[in-house]
């Protein structure tokens, strides 16, 4: 008889349903995976080398390209961290704003995962509706930072500005005429608030859409319901969190259990699987969206009501107002200061972690005083998520890698820093 | 800080438990951090994981840290002891909802050394691989120490603080060749914001 021996394939580093740059090596038996060596690293840029050699002001625009999906979370855990060695406050209002953007960015981020994980099922339409809803958000980021992506919003001490009274708008275009663009433009008349809570207006209806699509279609059914089981005691040894140890049934979230910025005044559930698999978390963070909604309401509402200050008013740390700066000898000085050599951290050591739509994201910190960061080290949800990768994937179709990937929710930008 | 009360209780039963395996515990920012000698990290992690009043049932980091340049003080501060290479490891305990930081020292600076922890905590797997790669810090004991993050066939040990920010070499397509080839570094390491540290006090109004 003809000896039989396990087929080794490459899936990768050039394949659309790798979500980036991952190369996986496969050990296949017939259709079934034995083994699962994924090889990453192809997008590492050490940017935790590279934030020891910069002032801590500029690795702001660093944590935007870490996990490009959800940009200002990852600043958010960044800022807390210097927040917290510094032991400064963030004004309320900065700290509404930052908790409104930290669940726009996770609509953002489920959006895209929805989106990239049914196309990498065969669920193409999924993809289109997704992005359509993200332009809006994506004009959000706009209208507050000027980038629709890397944003580099959030700073120590609180955001670089308030909101704007004004939505960027279209032009009419050979495209769209002078009419057309009248009604494409006609929930941006209003101030940013206004135009978010349109949105959080027309939203829950697009979730809808989505479920009509997905949640009872039999072959998404098929292909996501008993595939990649995880038991929750195993989630928590693989260091799972976020949706991915959430849809194994751990009721574990840590805006619920750590609350930070002003998650405690909020009201929201946290939604929880039951059996582990593909299916569950797609459940999860379905739910999330309309959670997510949820608080971005209550934020806008509160928003609406009390204006003041967005960033702390210590100019050691935060730059003084524009005309403060040209009046004022002091203002002038800190202005520099902050500008050429950066503010200076006391020593010591922290960490502070946000639950990121993917898990949870920590920054480690530890500073020796000086005006850039001794270590910074990135805890990336993503990182722990992709090393069990071989143990979910042990047993199952070579397809069905496909799925696991995508329950995942995999981005490159995390997991290799 | 009121949430520091938990970590309080956290560190005295800790300190009865371990007694003497403990070189030093401190609370900052209500964060609980404690020493102790790289020998001790697996019995400690097995206890630490196992007893239901700790229930670390989650690692949520390890990462390796070059204590090479920390300075002089801070050096005296932590007891390093001339050790360059630390281990710091992130617990997290999901049922019992609390958070400890481990800080271990690698005894050799040539060739650090430590346990992996792999056996308590799967999830420490690629953190170690990692940690092994980009610092150069042995886990004896995880069953597949390869470098993780670095291209193929990399040499170094990238974020140990005496490896140059640019590098040794850079890859290029050549043309003649007619393949990828790595070359010496073309460009010049600078810094355009130097580091600074300045004395206690600096710029204080008040005093």
């Amino acid at each position: 008889m003809a000896e039989i021996r396990n087929y080794t394939m490459n899936f990768g580093p050039q394949h659309p349903a790798a979500h980036g740059v991952l190369r996986l090596v496969l050990e296949l038996d017939g259709e079934v995976v034995r083994r699962a060596d994924p090889h990453i690293g192809l997008l590492h840029r050490a940017t935790e080398k590279l934030a020891e050699s910069k002032t801590y002001l500029q690795s702001v625009p660093y944590m935007d390209r870490l996990d490009y999906v959800s940009m200002m979370v990852n600043e958010h855990a960044y800022v807390m961290a210097i927040e917290k060695l510094l032991g400064i406050d963030v004004p309320l209002r900065a700290q509404y704003i930052r908790v409104m953007f930290d669940e726009i960015t996770r609509i953002l981020n489920h959006l895209l995962w929805i989106g990239a994980h049914a196309l990498d099922v065969g669920a193409m339409t999924m993809f289109l509706y997704a992005f359509r809803e993200r332009e809006d958000l994506m004009d959000c980021y706009e209208a507050v930072s000027g980038a629709r992506m890397h944003a580099a919003y959030y700073r120590p001490g609180g955001v670089y500005r308030d909101l704007p009274d004004t939505m960027p708008r279209y032009q009419s275009s050979k495209i769209h005429n002078e009419q057309q663009t009248r009604s494409r433009n006609q929930n941006r008349e209003g101030s940013l608030l206004d135009f978010i809570e349109d949105f959080t207006n027309r939203f829950p209806k697009y979730v809808d859409e989505y479920e009509t699509l997905l949640t009872d279609n039999r072959i998404w059914k098929q292909r996501l319901v008993d595939i990649g089981v995880v038991s929750p005691e195993r989630a928590k040894a693989l260091g799972f969190t976020g949706p991915m140890l959430r849809g194994s049934g751990v009721e574990w979230d840590l805006r619920k259990k750590q609350p930070y910025e002003v998650y405690d005044r909020m009201d929201f559930d946290i939604p929880v699987g039951v059996n582990g698999d593909c299916y569950d978390r797609y459940l999860v963070r379905m739910e999330e969206f309309r959670q997510s909604n949820k608080i971005i309401r209550q934020c806008v509402e509160w928003l609406r009501q009390n204006p003041g200050p967005v960033i702390t008013d210590n100019h050691k740390v935060a730059p003084p107002s524009r005309v403060n700066m040209k009046q004022n000898m002091e203002e002038m000085i800190h202005h520099f200061k902050l500008f050429t050599e950066g503010f200076h951290v006391p020593p010591g050591e922290t960490y502070a972690a946000v639950e990121h739509p993917k898990g949870e994201f920590g920054i480690y910190l530890v500073s020796n005083g000086a005006n850039k960061p001794y270590r910074l080290k990135i805890r990336a949800p993503g990182f722990a998520h992709l090393a069990s990768l071989d143990e979910m994937s042990k047993g199952h179709m070579i397809a069905d890698v496909v799925a696991i990937i995508g329950t995942q929710d995999i981005v490159f930008g995390e997991i290799d820093r | 800080m009121p949430n520091s009360i938990r970590e309080e209780k956290l560190a005295e039963k800790l300190q009865i438990t371990l007694a003497d395996k403990v070189v030093k515990s401190q609370i900052e920012f209500g964060e609980l951090t404690i020493m102790m000698h790289a020998r001790d990290m697996l019995s400690v992690g097995k206890l630490l994981r196992d007893e239901p009043d700790f229930g670390f049932d989650t690692l949520i980091d390890v990462c390796g840290i070059d204590y090479l340049t920390y300075g002089e003080n801070l050096a005296i501060k932590h007891e390093l002891r001339d050790k360059r290479f630390g281990v710091i490891y992130h617990l997290l305990s999901v049922s019992l909802n609390h958070r400890l930081r481990i800080r271990i020292l690698a005894e050799n600076n040539e060739y650090p050394v430590v346990d992996s922890v792999t056996e308590i905590w799967p999830v420490a797997d690629w953190f170690e691989r990692e940690a092994f790669d980009l610092y150069g810090i042995v886990f004896d004991g995880h069953h597949d120490l390869r470098r993780l993050l670095t291209d193929y066939g990399f040499i170094g040990n990238p974020f140990r603080k005496d490896f140059p920010l640019t590098g040794y070499v850079e890859m290029r397509y050549d043309e003649n060749q007619k393949r990828v080839i790595y070359q010496p570094v073309t460009i010049e390491p600078r810094e355009i914001t130097p580091h600074v540290i300045r004395e206690e006090h600096y710029g204080d109004c008040e005093s």
